[in-house]
C-alpha cells in the first residue's frame, strides 16, 4: 500500500523543506532546508526519524490537507491553530491520524514557519540532492491544492505520542565577527550592538529585514566592495544602510559588506520573529561561537532526549477503531 | 587593500582565505589554484570547498577537525609557491551568448551607460566587443561573475534593491556582467536579456560554464529572444581555449 497525503489548501508559503542540499556552494547554491532548523529537528526527533527526512512547511496562512493512509504527524515551530477532523491539535506535539483524516492549520499564532512532518517522511522526487523548494536555486515549486505527495514507509506506526517542550531563550541574538566586519568602524559596531531593531514586514525564506530609528550603517564604500561568499546568517548592509540577516535561501556570494554573522543556534529565532518583534545583537567571540556549534547530528539526538511521552486523549480519537492500533500491522509496514 | 593572503572565520564552520580585498585577475588565478590544491589534500573534516572572486572557502565539520588544524594545513599549502602567479585552470571554454540589450529588455542600459560615462550605442558596444572571463560561480546555480569590463565601468550597485529581475537578465556592477540564472531580487542594473540557462538539467552538463571559462556577448534583436530560448544554450556557442 503507498502511503500519501492529499493538499486541500497550499499557496506560494507552502513547500516541502528538509535539511538542505550540502556542497552546493562551488556551483553557487546555499543550503536551502527548513527556514526553523531547530523546528525541522524536533519535528524528526517527535517521530523518531532520522536526519534528511523531508517535511512540510508553512509560513503565515496555513494550511489544509488530507491523510490518505494512518499516518503519524508532528507539529513543531510557529504555534499553530491546528485541528484533525475538528479536534483541536496541541503544538510541539507527535499524533496520529486515522486514513482519510482531513488536517487544518488556520492560522499559525506565535512565530513565523510551522511544520508539519510525517513519520516516513515527505517522499517527492530528489533534485540535485534535496527534496525542498529552493526558490533562488531554482528548484521545486510551492504547494498547490491538488497535490498528492507520497509518504515513506513507517517501521513504527504504534509508536506512542510524544511532546517537546523546549525551554524560550530571550537573550540578545549572539553574532560572530566575519571577514567584513572590520570595514565597519568600531563605533558602528558598538551602535550596532545597542541598537534595537524591528523585524520588517519584508521577509521571506532568503531574508529578513530589520528596521531601526537612528543612522545608516556604512562602510563608506557600501557599493563598490568586491563581491564575497555568504555564510548563511550573515548580516547584510544593503546599499542605504539597512540590515538583512540572510536565512536557508540565501545567495551565495553578495557584494553588499556583512556586519557579522549570526549563530546557527540562534538564527532559528530571526526566522521565527514575526513582524514587529524586537531584535537585539551581542557579539561573541570565535571561541564562543564554536562552543555553541552542534552538529544536526548532534542537536537531533539532545531533542530526541528531550521528547517526553504524551498521554493520548481517547476524546481525541473519534473512531478507535479506525486506528487499526491493535493485533493487526498496517499492510504497508510489511510492504 | 592588500595583496598578502588572510585567512578568516566565516561562520562557525567556514574559512575563508581571501588574496585580495581587491578585484584582481591574479588573486583569481590565486583562489582558483589553491582551492584545486587543497582539494587534492583531501583534508578528513572539510565537507566542502568553492571560490569566489578573490577567495576560497572551506567548511568544516568542527567536531571532526579543529579550525586550528585546518588553518595549519592551509598556511602550510599557502607557502609553497607564489600563488597569484599561478595558472589558469585546463580545459577552458570560449563561449559566444547572444543577448539582447537595452528598451524592455534592460531598463537599467540609460543609466548604466550614463554612470560609465559612454553612450547607450558604445556601452553595448563595450560590453560586446571583448571576451570577459568566468570569475567565479555564485549567488545562484551556475551563474557567473563575468569580468572584467574596463575601468570606466567600475559603476557602484544601486542603493536600493530591484525586487526581481527575470531569469536571464544581464546585469552590470563594478566592472563586471552577470546572466542571471534565474529570477531574483539584485542591486545591479539590468542592461539586457539572454535564454541562456546557467542551470539547465536538459542538459550535460547541467552547468554549462567553469571559473576560468572566457565569455563573449553577442548583441541581438530583443525579437530573436523568444526563438533562442528555446534552443540549447539559449543560442550559445563554444569552442575550446589553448
Amino acid at each position: 500500500m503507498s502511503r500519501s497525503l492529499t493538499i486541500l489548501r497550499g499557496g506560494p508559503h507552502l513547500s516541502v523543506q528538509d535539511g538542505g542540499r550540502a556542497g552546493g556552494l562551488g556551483i553557487g547554491l546555499s543550503r536551502g532546508g527548513a527556514a526553523d532548523r531547530q523546528a525541522y529537528l524536533a519535528g524528526l526527533a517527535l517521530l523518531g526519524q532520522g536526519l534528511g527526512m523531508a517535511v512540510i512547511e508553512c509560513a503565515g496562512l496555513g494550511a489544509r490537507l488530507r491523510f490518505d493512509t494512518p499516518t503519524r504527524f508532528a507539529l513543531t515551530g510557529a504555534l499553530m491553530r491546528a485541528s484533525l477532523d475538528g479536534q483541536p491539535l496541541e503544538s510541539q506535539a507527535s499524533h496520529l491520524a486515522p486514513a482519510g483524516a482531513v488536517l487544518d492549520i488556520a492560522a499559525l499564532t506565535e512565530g513565523v514557519y510551522g511544520y508539519l512532518s510525517v513519520a516516513g517522511g515527505i517522499t517527492n522526487d530528489e533534485i540535485y540532492g534535496g527534496r525542498g523548494y529552493h526558490r533562488i536555486g531554482g528548484f521545486g515549486a510551492a504547494l498547490e491544492a491538488g497535490e498528492v505527495l507520497p509518504i515513506g514507509p513507517d517501521a513504527d506506526l504504534a509508536a506512542p505520542p510524544h511532546r517537546l517542550r523546549l525551554a524560550q531563550v530571550t537573550a540578545p541574538i549572539r553574532v560572530m565577527p566575519g571577514p567584513q566586519t572590520g570595514l565597519f568602524s568600531d563605533e558602528m559596531c558598538n551602535t550596532f550592538a545597542s541598537t534595537t531593531f524591528t523585524r520588517s514586514a519584508r521577509a521571506n525564506r532568503q531574508g529578513v529585514r530589520l528596521d531601526h530609528e537612528g543612522a545608516a550603517f556604512s562602510t563608506g564604500g557600501q557599493l563598490n566592495h568586491v563581491s564575497d561568499f555568504i555564510a548563511e546568517g550573515d548580516i547584510q548592509m544593503t546599499g542605504d544602510g539597512t540590515p538583512y540577516v540572510l536565512l536557508a535561501d540565501c545567495q551565495t556570494i553578495g557584494g553588499y559588506p556583512r556586519i557579522g554573522t549570526v549563530l546557527p543556534a540562534d538564527l532559528p529565532r530571526i526566522a521565527q520573529a514575526e513582524a514587529g518583534a524586537e531584535i537585539r545583537f551581542r557579539y561573541v567571540s570565535l571561541e564562543e561561537a564554536e562552543a555553541a556549534w552542534q552538529s544536526d547530528a548532534a542537536r537531533l539526538g539532545d531533542l530526541k532526549r528531550a521528547c517526553t511521552p504524551r498521554l493520548r486523549d481517547p476524546r481525541e480519537m473519534t473512531d478507535l477503531l479506525s486506528y487499526e492500533l491493535i493485533d493487526r500491522p498496517p499492510q504497508d509496514v510489511v510492504g | 587593500m592588500s595583496d598578502t593572503p588572510e585567512i578568516l572565520p566565516l561562520g562557525p564552520d567556514g574559512v575563508l582565505v581571501r588574496f585580495s580585498t581587491a578585484l584582481s585577475e591574479p588573486a583569481n588565478r590565486a583562489a582558483l589554484a589553491f582551492r584545486a590544491a587543497m582539494e587534492a589534500r583531501a583534508l578528513a573534516g572539510v565537507v566542502e570547498s568553492a571560490t569566489s572572486l578573490t577567495s576560497a572557502f572551506f567548511r568544516f565539520s568542527p567536531s571532526d577537525l579543529p579550525r586550528a588544524v585546518l588553518e595549519g594545513t592551509i598556511r602550510e599549502e599557502l607557502g609553497t609557491r607564489d600563488w597569484h602567479a599561478a595558472d589558469l585552470p585546463q580545459g577552458r571554454k570560449l563561449w559566444e551568448l547572444p543577448a539582447a540589450f537595452g528598451g524592455a529588455e534592460g531598463p537599467g542600459l540609460a543609466e548604466s551607460a550614463d554612470l560609465a560615462g559612454v553612450s547607450e550605442a558604445r556601452a553595448i558596444e563595450e560590453i560586446c566587443s571583448q571576451s570577459l572571463r568566468v570569475l567565479a560561480l555564485g549567488f545562484a546555480p551556475g551563474q557567473p561573475y563575468l569580468g572584467f569590463l574596463p575601468e570606466h565601468w567600475n559603476i557602484p550597485r544601486q542603493s536600493d534593491v530591484t525586487p526581481e529581475v527575470p531569469r536571464g537578465a544581464v546585469v552590470v556592477a563594478v566592472r563586471q556582467v552577470i546572466p542571471f540564472a534565474n529570477a531574483a531580487p539584485t542591486g545591479w542594473r539590468q542592461v539586457g536579456r539572454t535564454g541562456f540557462r546557467c542551470f539547465d538539467p536538459s542538459l550535460t552538463p547541467e552547468i554549462p560554464l567553469s571559473p576560468g571559462d572566457e565569455l563573449c556577448f553577442r548583441p541581438v534583436p530583443a525579437a530573436d529572444l523568444a526563438r533562442l530560448e528555446t534552443a540549447p544554450h539559449g543560442g550559445a556557442t563554444w569552442e575550446a581555449l589553448e
